[in-house]
């Protein structure tokens, strides 16, 4: 008896994916696609909000110094610029840069190479610590805690470099400076930078740090030989990721900082900007018009910060790759 | 040929000898003697005065000790080692001090009564017995939960679209959500002040402040979550895959299943990320003194508004209350810190 072959005939081959998954990747994209918009509609409300008192000032806007609301009565006009602001964001910023990012640095070649086993897991939950403090708690502590102590530093470095224009002193009033304003956004850095840090150490070679030590190298100068040149780039760009964070700093600044519309170059001095502290200084009492102005201002924060976490995430990812 | 056997006792020449061990408290002893000779004898006062000196003469002691002993490459070595212990040493004094400080002022007002009672016939400035924060309580758990449910599904479909669809831009969401997290505060409340507010006219509510803080809740959410996806191995994907299921339920049933613990921890990390933050809160939910059950409408208050309205006033009562804010909202980062690391370390899905 033969037996009869059936061949089943072959299943069709396709690279086209069921129903189900086609949803399933509708529903995941779409989600991801939200959070990718987020930020071009971010930008998008707020150039749309504030374009009107940006383009009324013009280039103004960027360099004036004024901020002042319009008064019928007078017949004086409405004049908002946030020059003096963001040159006091900047400076409090380069101040937070110089006083953090050495510390953070130290700290991440501390955990990397320097702490014994037991002190290093603490070490890391104090820095991860650090970094989940809310921003308002360090400005009340910057407040009460650390300003009568920075206050009495600054008196310090004014009497003994007082020279030097930057630490020169035209008025007595050594509180609420860019000098204390930068200290506390120099704590609030720490952390992150000190993470970035330490991520691209760890991933120094072995091999070449054995090699450097094999050579009859001393801790430093493998460090200084080996771990500098291939983690340049990722502690460069975790400064940057800190110096985007400090830029935007409101509240912390806001209770440390005396907001005021000039450009000085005393750091000491009680005199400084914010343009994120100013958004919330004016918000409260602000018309529909001033309102604009500080749309403008916003965005403006919006894209310098942007600019900076763009660069920042670049030199890191370019880093990590190589 | 008769062979010999050489006894090679095992040396550990790094070990410190007791020589060296000798010399280097000698070294430590004189850093101490000398700042206490150099402060007591000498302009240089106080307590900054001491750690100054202590700091300088740690350097020079090392460095000079390194170079008798050994070269100035040593002598550098040990400058730097004790420059390094001293950056480390900082970030542990500036966490003390903050945690310590927020104890001292913020405990002593500290009772359960504060959970009883609102500020909506109290003043301020009244004694710390009077009054109290829940409405601030009830403001902050609707404007976080509200935040948790928009900002969880997001942020996790974003690591999702990233790690396993890996659609078209997925580099560029990549990009953008990393970017997204430096975003300052302030301008996510700006933000929703427009959109929410200014464009579809709706009044300051706990919603608002919701939505704000959601802006600021993704990104912490995606990357934690894509990081906590590309731990899980790809065998496991393959293995769905191989038998036959979908890609819907591979996720669903497989690589969503691993990596749960991860996912927990992201949520709560971004909580904590959140639920602490002022400056967009500002802007969006008004502030309050009385409860508001009704997050829709209506001003609203939140932990992070009660401690800044309380520093504002500047009265001494209203900035111990400040204090018992921040005391309060310590203990809720840090619990959800702790939770965070708890699921975190439970599956060892962090590095």
């Amino acid at each position: 008896m033969q037996e009869k072959k059936t061949i089943p005939s072959p299943r069709k081959i396709t690279t086209e994916p069921r129903f189900t998954d086609k949803v399933f990747r509708g529903v995941v994209t779409s989600g991801g696609l939200i959070a990718g918009l987020l930020l071009g509609l971010i930008g998008f409300f707020l150039v749309f909000n504030g374009f009107e008192a940006m383009r009324s000032a013009g280039l103004s806007f960027l360099t004036g110094f004024d901020w002042v609301d319009a008064i019928p009565e007078n017949g004086q006009a409405a004049s908002y610029g946030i020059g003096a602001m963001l040159y006091g964001t900047i400076v409090t910023g380069i101040l937070a840069m110089i006083m953090g990012v050495p510390v953070a640095v130290g700290t991440a070649l501390f955990l990397s190479y320097y702490a014994p086993e037991w002190i290093k897991k603490p070490m890391v939950v104090v820095v991860d610590v650090m970094a989940a403090i809310p921003s308002i708690v360090y400005g009340l502590w910057g407040y009460f805690v650390l300003m009568p102590h920075a206050e009495y530093w600054a008196k310090l470095i004014h009497k003994y470099f007082g020279f030097i224009p930057f630490f020169d002193m035209p008025a007595p009033v050594f509180t609420r400076s860019p000098f204390i304003a930068g200290l506390v956004l120099a704590i609030m850095i720490i952390p992150i930078v000190t993470a970035v840090s330490r991520e691209v150490f760890a991933q120094t070679p072995l091999e070449r740090i054995q090699a450097a030590y094999a050579l009859g190298a001393t801790k430093w100068s493998m460090i200084k030989a080996v771990v500098f040149p291939y983690g340049r780039g990722g502690v460069i760009g975790g400064a940057m990721l800190g110096l985007g964070r400090a830029l935007g700093e409101t509240v912390a600044v806001y209770t440390v900082l005396n907001l005021v519309y000039d450009i000085r170059i005393e750091v000491l001095l009680s005199a400084g900007g914010s343009v994120a502290s100013m958004i919330v200084n004016k918000f409260g009492e602000a018309d529909p018009v001033e309102l604009q102005a500080l749309m403008g201002a916003g965005f403006v924060l919006f894209m310098v910060t942007l600019l900076v976490n763009f660069l920042a995430n670049y030199i890191i990812n370019k880093t990590a790759r190589e | 040929m008769s062979q010999t056997t050489l006894n090679v006792k095992p040396e550990h020449p790094w070990k410190l000898t007791p020589k060296d061990l000798v010399t280097d408290l000698l070294g430590a002893l004189f850093t101490l003697l000398s700042t206490l000779a150099i402060v007591g004898f000498s302009p240089l006062k106080g307590k900054l005065g001491f750690a100054l000196t202590l700091i300088v003469m740690a350097i020079v002691t090392a460095t000079v000790m390194s170079w008798i002993r050994l070269d100035r490459k040593a002598a550098v070595n040990s400058s730097t080692t004790v420059l390094v212990y001293i950056a480390a040493s900082f970030v542990i004094m500036a966490l003390a001090s903050v945690l310590y400080e927020i104890i001292r002022l913020g405990a002593p007002g500290f009772s359960l009564s504060i959970f009883t009672k609102d500020m909506s016939e109290t003043a301020s400035d009244m004694p710390l017995t009077e009054g109290g924060l829940l409405h601030a309580v009830i403001g902050t758990a609707y404007i976080v939960t509200f935040a948790t449910l928009i900002a969880t599904p997001i942020g996790i479909l974003t690591a999702l679209y990233i790690v396993e669809v890996k659609g078209r831009f997925a580099g560029t969401v990549r990009f953008f959500v990393q970017a997204m997290s430096g975003v300052p505060s302030i301008v996510a409340g700006l933000f929703i002040f427009a959109f929410w507010m200014i464009q579809l006219g709706n009044s300051y509510s706990g919603i608002a402040g919701g939505f704000a803080l959601t802006v600021l809740m993704i990104p912490t959410v995606a990357r934690t979550a894509e990081e906590v996806l590309k731990l899980i191995p790809q065998d496991l994907r393959e293995a769905g895959l191989a038998l036959g299921a979908t890609q819907w339920r591979t996720v669903a049933m497989v690589v969503i299943p691993a990596a749960r613990s991860g996912l927990i921890t992201a949520v709560i990390l971004g909580i904590a990320r959140v639920v602490g933050e002022t400056a967009p809160l500002l802007l969006t939910i008004g502030g309050a003194d009385a409860i508001n059950l009704n997050p829709t409408a209506g001003n609203m208050s939140a932990f992070p508004y009660y401690v800044w309205k309380n520093l504002l006033i500047g009265s001494e009562n209203a900035i111990s209350r400040a204090w018992l804010g921040v005391f309060v909202l310590m203990i809720l980062v840090l619990i959800f810190f702790a939770l965070a690391r708890y699921f975190g370390a439970a599956k060892g899905s962090r590095k």
